[in-house]
C-alpha cells in the first residue's frame, strides 16, 4: 500500500520530516519499506499487516502518529449541507448473516467528468487510476479514511429498490472488470428488484456502473461479513482493495461516515444535490465485546511497570475507553473502538501497549532457569556419522526432497507420498529414496568437468504408511569413480569398490555389533557382482557398490559411480560402540605369510572362517595383503598372499607351536582346494 | 642397477676377495638408503630373506658350486659375509627406529646415527588428504543450535509431513484465516476424505514442533527445533521450495518480554559478534502476541549502511538486517495443550538458517545449496 505523508498530514500535526516520520511509524509496526519523490510528492510504501485494516488507509495511520507524538487528531470532513425532500429509495438486508449494515444516499442531477486535479494527483500519487469523479469520490474515500463504497447509476436500477441478498443459482453478474460470472447461492450480491447489480464487498456489476451518461447516483456503504467475502472472493478469483478490508473486518460504525464523504466530495466534483437523508439499514449490530485491563497482566507478559498514565493515554489515543473499575480487579473495563476487530482479549491490549510505548525501550534480560538439557536421541550418533564422512573426505551435500513418480519406482519399493499441488512432474512425489538427488548432483559435478568427488547427504525419506506417513532416516554416499585416493588394489580393476566398502565400514565399527557380513542380495539398480548388503548381526544397514549400467546412463552418467546407502532407522538400535580398553601385550607377536593359489570360487569368507574355525586361541588376525591374478597363475585361478598374526598375552611363542599353528592352517586351505605355491 | 650374485668364474682368493668386496660395497650403499620401517624390510628381505635372499643366493652360487678342494676356503668368506650382513642389517634397524625419536642428547653420537638422508625441496606443495566440507546450511544450524543449547534449550525434532492441526489450527491459525495464505502450503494428495484438521501436508515452519513439544511435556519448556521446511514458492536466486529454520520456545513461570529481547539478543552477539546490536518492531503471527520482528546491525558493514565507498547491499544501506520474527506465545496456543496461560507465559521465535547462511558468506543464489556442486561446497572446507 502507498502512503502520502502530506494526505496524511491533513489530519495529524507531526512535526519531524517524512524520513524520521517513516522511522517511528516503522517502529510501531506500521511499516514504511520504501521512501519515493520528495516534498508533497513523497510516497512511503507501507507493509500493513494483515491483521490490521483500520491502518489501510491514511486517516488510520494518522491515528498511529498522534499517538506517538501526542498530539490531537483531527476529524475528516464529512460535514453535508441540509438534504430537502424524503429520499423513497428502499434498501432491504434479506441475509443478515452477510451484511450487518447497509447505508445509501441518493445524489441527484450530478455532472459526471474527471476529477479535479488535487483528487486525481492524490489518488496518482497512492497509484489509483483516476477514472471520473464520482468512481474517484469512492476511491478517495477508501485510501484516505479506509471503508470501502460504492456508487450506482441509480436510473440504471430497477425497480427503485436495493436487496441484499444470496444469488440464486443460475444467475449470472458482469462485474466491472467485464466478465461475466456464474453465481452460487454462497454468493453474497447487491440485487435491484430484478438482477444482481454488485458482487458483495467485492466488485461493482458492469451494467450499473457509473458513465458519463449518469445523472443520479445511489452512494452504497455497507458492512459485509468477512467471511462471506472472502469465500466469494476467492471462489471468482478476485482480490479487491474492497474485498481485502471487507475480509479482513471493516469499522461498523463507519458505513454513514464514509457514504457522507463519499457524498462530500461528489457535491464538491459533481455538483448536484443530495435528494433526502441517509438510508440506513442495520440488520444486526456488530458489537465489540469490551475487555478486562489488569495492570498486573501487563507487566506478568512485559517484564516492566510501565506507568499507569503512560498506559491510559497510548490506549485512549488508540480510541480506547477506559472505564476504571472500583476494587481494582480489573483495573479498568476497556471498550473496543469498532475500527479495531483485532482487539478482543488482554493480551490484545497488552500487545498495543508494548507496540506504542516502544519495543526497544524494554530492558533485555535473561530468564532464570533449572531445567536440563536434553539432547536429541540420536544427536550423538548423527554427530559421530557426520564427523566421520567428513574425515574421510566426503563433502556434504543437501538435496531438495521432492522426486518423480519414475525415480520412485527406480528406487524404493516403500508406498509413495505424493504432493496434491506439485511445482512439476520431477518434483511430484516425496523422496522415498536419498539416490536420485545423489545422482543428480553426481551427474551435475560430471557435467561441469569435475570428476572426482565424493557426497553425502543425511536426511529423511518419506514413505505411506497405512495410518499415514513415515520419515525413516538414511545417509547416501556417492562417489565417482575413480575415487580421489586409491589406497589397495586388490588384484582387479574394482573401481572403488573396495574404497567404498573401507568407508562403509569405517562408518558402521561405530556400532556395537557381534557380526557384520556382507551378501550379494542388493537391490536391481545396483551393478551384480559389484554390490554387497552389509548385514549387521543379520540385520541389513546397508548397501552399496556400483550403480548398474543401465540407471546410470538413464540419467546420463557417462562414468562409473559408486553409491552406499546407510539405513540409520536399522542401524541406531545397535547404540554406539563402548570402548573397553584391554591391555597392551607384553610379549612380541609373530607374523606367517602364506601364498596360496585357490579357484575363483573361492571367496575370502569362505578361507577366513575356515582358519577362524581352526580356533587357534593365540591367532591374533588373518589377513589377505595381495591377490595376483594372470602371470604364471592358470586362469579361473587366482593367488592370494595372506598374513597370520600370532600372539600371547602370557609369554613369548615357541618356535615349534608357530610351525605347528602354521602346519594347520595350511591343511586347513589345502582342505578348501588351496595349493600353497613354494 | 640393482646388485644380483654373480657366479664365480674360478673360486682363487682374488677373485673370491673381489665378489666379497662388490658385495660389501653394494651392502653399504643399500643400508645408508633405508630410512623408513618399510624400507628397512625390504631391504632386510633382499639381503637375508630365505627366499631368494643375498645370503641364501651367495649359499646357492658360491658355497654350493665351489668344487670340493675350495669348499673350505669359501665356506669361510661366505660365514664371514653371513655375521657381517646380517650385523648390517640388524644395525640399520637401529638407525631406522632412531629416526623420528626426538631426544635432543642423541644428536651428535654418530653410533648410530644413519646416514644424512638427501635435502628435499620444502617448498614443494605438500601432500594433501581431501577433508569433506560442512554444508553451509546445516553449519549455520548447527552453530545456531549450539548457541541455545548452551542456554540450557534442549533439542526436539518433528515431521516434516504435518496434519493441518499442527501446522495451522493449535498455532492459532483458525481454518479459512487470511494469515492462512501467507504460506503458501504443498499438500500431500488425496487428503479430501479426512477431516480438514487431520488432512497432511508439508509444514510450513519449524513451529508445530512447538505444540507437539508441550503436548507431551508440562513447564518448563526450553527447545530449540531445527528442521526442513517446504512452501509452494517458485525457485529463484531467493526462494526455494525447501528450506531450513530454527525455532525456540521457553515457558515457564514469569518469562516475559524482557526476557524474549534479552535471550536473543544474546544469542545475536554470540552468533555475529559482540559488537552486534539488536532491535524489535512489531509484526504479526498469530501464534504469538505481542508479536515483534528482530533485527540485527548489519554484520557485514557494521551498521554504517557502507563497505568503504560501496553501498552495503546485504543491509540495503540501512544498517539493519531482519533476520527472525518472534513473540510472546498467543494465550490461545496454550489452550491447544492444557497450559494454563494465567499461570504460565513464554516465547517463541524462528528464523530462516538458508538466510542467515546467504547474509553471513554472501551467497547470491539459495540455488547453490541444493545442487550438490563441489565447486560451491568446497569452499567451506
Amino acid at each position: 500500500m502507498k502512503l502520502s505523508p502530506a494526505w496524511l498530514r491533513e489530519f495529524v500535526d507531526a512535526k519531524v520530516d517524512d524520513r524520521r516520520l517513516a522511522q517511528d511509524l516503522t517502529a510501531v509496526g506500521i511499516a514504511v519499506e520504501n521512501i519515493s519523490g520528495e516534498g508533497k510528492n513523497t510516497v512511503f510504501e507501507m507493509e500493513i499487516g494483515t491483521n490490521r485494516p483500520d491502518a489501510m488507509n491514511h486517516y488510520g495511520v494518522a491515528r498511529e502518529a498522534s499517538v506517538i507524538y501526542n498530539v490531537p487528531l483531527r476529524t475528516v470532513d464529512s460535514k453535508l449541507p441540509a438534504a430537502p425532500g424524503n429520499s423513497d429509495f428502499v434498501v432491504e438486508i434479506v441475509d443478515g448473516a452477510g451484511c450487518a449494515r447497509y447505508t445509501a444516499r441518493v445524489v441527484r442531477d450530478v455532472n459526471i467528468k474527471p476529477s479535479p486535479d488535487a483528487v486525481a494527483k492524490r489518488l496518482l500519487l497512492v497509484d489509483q487510476r483516476p477514472i471520473n469523479n464520482a468512481a474517484d469520490a469512492t476511491n478517495y474515500t477508501l485510501w484516505e479514511m479506509g471503508h470501502p463504497t460504492h456508487v450506482f447509476d441509480l436510473d440504471l436500477l430497477e425497480g427503485g429498490k436495493m436487496l441484499v441478498r444470496r444469488a440464486f443459482s443460475g444467475e449470472t453478474l458482469k462485474t466491472l472488470d467485464g466478465v461475466a460470472r456464474k453465481l452460487t447461492p454462497e454468493d453474497l450480491v447487491i440485487a435491484d428488484a430484478v438482477k444482481p447489480v454488485a458482487l458483495a464487498g467485492v466488485m461493482g456489476g458492469f451494467d450499473t456502473m457509473i458513465t458519463e451518461k449518469t445523472k443520479n447516483i445511489l452512494i452504497e456503504s455497507a458492512w459485509f461479513d468477512p467471511a462471506t467475502v472472502r469465500k466469494t472472493a476467492r471462489r471468482h478469483g478476485l482480490h479487491t482493495d474492497a474485498s481485502h478490508r471487507f475480509e479482513r473486518g471493516a469499522d461498523f460504525e463507519a458505513t454513514t461516515k464514509a457514504c457522507d464523504r463519499v457524498a462530500v466530495l461528489l457535491l464538491e466534483s459533481a455538483g448536484g444535490k443530495l435528494h433526502g437523508g441517509a438510508i440506513d439499514v442495520v440488520a444486526r449490530q456488530v458489537d465489540l465485546a469490551p475487555v478486562a485491563l489488569h495492570l498486573s497482566e501487563v507487566h506478568r507478559i512485559l517484564g516492566e511497570r510501565l506507568e499507569t498514565n503512560e498506559i491510559f493515554r497510548i490506549l485512549q489515543q488508540l480510541g480506547f475507553e477506559l472505564m476504571p473499575e472500583r476494587g481494582g480487579d480489573p483495573d479498568f473495563t476497556v471498550h473496543i473502538p469498532s475500527w479495531r476487530l483485532d482487539v478482543e482479549r488482554e493480551i490484545d491490549l497488552v500487545e498495543e501497549i508494548a507496540r506504542l510505548h516502544g519495543y526497544d525501550k524494554f530492558a533485555n534480560t535473561l530468564p532464570a532457569y533449572a531445567g536440563a538439557v536434553v539432547e536429541a536421541p540420536d544427536a550423538e550418533k548423527d554427530s559421530r556419522m557426520r564427523t566421520t564422512l567428513l574425515a574421510l573426505g566426503y563433502d556434504e551435500a543437501v538435496s531438495l526432497t521432492f522426486i518423480s513418480h519414475q525415480d520412485a519406482e527406480t528406487f524404493s519399493s516403500a508406498p509413495v507420498v505424493e504432493l496434491a499441488n506439485p511445482q512439476s512432474e520431477e518434483a511430484s512425489v516425496m523422496r522415498s529414496s536419498l539416490l536420485p538427488g545423489m545422482l543428480n548432483m553426481l551427474a551435475y559435478n560430471l557435467n561441469r568437468g569435475a570428476d572426482q568427488v565424493r557426497l553425502f547427504e543425511a536426511g529423511s525419506v518419506f514413505e505411506a504408511t497405512d495410518g499415514g506417513t513415515a520419515e525413516p532416516k538414511r545417509i547416501c554416499m556417492g562417489a565417482t569413480s575413480p575415487p580421489l585416493q586409491k589406497t589397495q588394489e586388490w588384484g582387479t580393476h574394482d573401481g572403488g569398490f573396495f574404497d567404498l566398502k573401507g568407508d562403509v565400514e569405517n562408518l558402521l565399527h561405530a556400532f556395537q555389533h557381534k557380526s557384520l557380513k556382507c551378501d550379494a542380495q542388493t537391490s536391481d539398480y545396483y551393478h551384480p557382482g559389484r554390490s554387497a548388503r552389509v548385514l549387521m548381526d543379520g540385520v541389513p544397514v546397508a548397501q552399496f557398490g556400483q550403480i548398474y549400467a543401465e540407471v546410470a546412463s538413464a540419467r546420463k552418467l557417462r562414468q562409473n559411480v559408486f553409491v552406499a546407502e546407510i539405513y540409520l532407522d536399522r542401524l541406531y538400535p545397535q547404540g554406539l560402540r563402548v570402548v573397553r580398553y584391554q591391555s597392551l601385550p607384553r610379549y612380541p607377536a609373530v607374523e606367517r605369510d602364506f601364498s596360496f593359489v585357490f579357484d575363483d570360487g573361492v571367496t575370502f569368507e569362505k578361507i577366513q572362517q575356515a582358519v577362524i574355525g581352526l580356533g587357534l586361541a593365540q591367532l591374533r588376525s588373518f589377513v589377505p595383503v595381495e591377490i595376483f591374478r594372470g602371470g604364471s597363475v592358470p586362469a579361473g585361478k587366482y593367488s592370494l598372499l595372506l598374513r597370520a598374526r600370532f600372539q600371547s598375552a602370557e609369554r613369548t611363542l615357541r618356535e615349534e607351536e608357530v610351525a605347528q599353528w602354521s602346519t594347520q592352517i595350511i591343511r586347513a586351505l589345502e582342505d578348501l582346494g588351496g595349493k600353497l605355491r613354494a | 642397477m640393482a646388485y644380483t650374485v654373480p657366479k664365480l668364474k674360478s673360486f682363487s682368493a682374488a677373485t673370491l676377495d673381489k665378489a666379497a668386496e662388490k658385495l660389501q660395497a653394494a651392502l653399504k650403499q643399500e643400508s645408508a638408503a633405508v630410512k623408513t620401517e618399510a624400507d628397512w624390510k625390504s631391504f632386510r628381505d633382499r639381503w637375508i630373506g630365505r627366499k631368494n635372499g643375498v645370503l641364501t643366493e651367495i649359499n646357492e652360487l658360491w658355497l654350493k658350486a665351489a668344487p670340493k678342494d675350495a669348499k673350505r676356503e669359501v665356506g669361510q668368506r661366505v660365514n664371514e659375509l653371513k655375521t657381517s650382513v646380517t650385523a648390517t642389517v640388524e644395525k640399520s634397524r637401529t638407525g631406522v627406529t632412531i629416526v623420528p625419536a626426538p631426544a635432543v642428547a642423541k644428536v651428535g653420537v654418530t653410533m648410530s646415527t644413519p646416514v644424512e638422508p638427501a635435502a628435499l625441496d620444502i617448498t614443494l606443495p605438500g601432500i594433501r588428504r581431501p577433508l569433506g566440507s560442512e554444508h553451509p546450511v546445516i553449519r549455520t544450524m548447527h552453530e545456531i543450535v549450539s548457541v541455545f543449547r548452551n542456554l540450557g534449550y534442549s533439542v526436539e525434532e518433528g515431521p516434516v509431513i504435518e496434519t493441518d492441526y499442527y501446522n495451522f489450527e493449535a498455532l492459532n491459525f483458525p481454518p479459512n484465516h487470511p494469515a492462512r495464505d501467507t504460506q503458501d502450503t504443498l499438500f500431500i494428495a488425496r487428503q479430501e476424505s479426512k477431516p480438514q484438521r487431520e488432512r497432511l501436508l508439508l509444514r510450513t515452519h519449524t513451529s508445530p514442533v512447538q505444540i507437539r513439544t508441550m503436548e507431551k511435556m508440562k513447564p518448563p519448556v526450553r527447545i530449540v527445533i531445527p528442521g526442513k521446511v517446504h512452501r509452494n514458492d517458485p525457485p529463484d536466486a531467493s526462494h526455494s521450495p525447501m528450506f531450513h529454520q530454527v525455532e525456540g520456545l521457553a515457558v515457564d513461570a514469569n518469562i516475559t518480554f524482557c526476557d524474549l529481547k534479552g535471550t536473543l539478543d544474546h544469542a545475536m552477539k554470540a552468533l555475529f559478534g559482540s559488537s552486534v546490536k539488536t532491535s524489535f518492531r512489531p509484526s504479526f503471527f498469530p501464534f504469538t502476541e505481542p508479536s515483534a520482528e528482530m533485527m540485527v546491525s548489519c554484520f557485514i558493514c557494521g551498521g554504517s549502511g557502507k563497505r568503504g565507498s560501496e553501498p552495503c547491499r546485504p543491509c540495503k544501506q540501512t544498517g539493519w538486517i531482519e533476520i527472525l520474527g518472534c513473540g510472546m506465545v498467543d494465550p490461545n496456543v496454550y489452550g491447544f495443550v492444557d497450559y494454563d496461560p494465567k499461570k504460565v507465559s513464554g516465547f517463541a521465535f524462528g528464523m530462516g538458517a538458508d538466510r542467515i547462511a546467504i547474509l553471513k558468506y554472501g551467497v547470491d543464489d539459495i540455488q547453490l545449496f541444493f545442487n550438490g556442486d563441489v565447486r560451491f561446497l568446497e569452499q567451506f572446507g
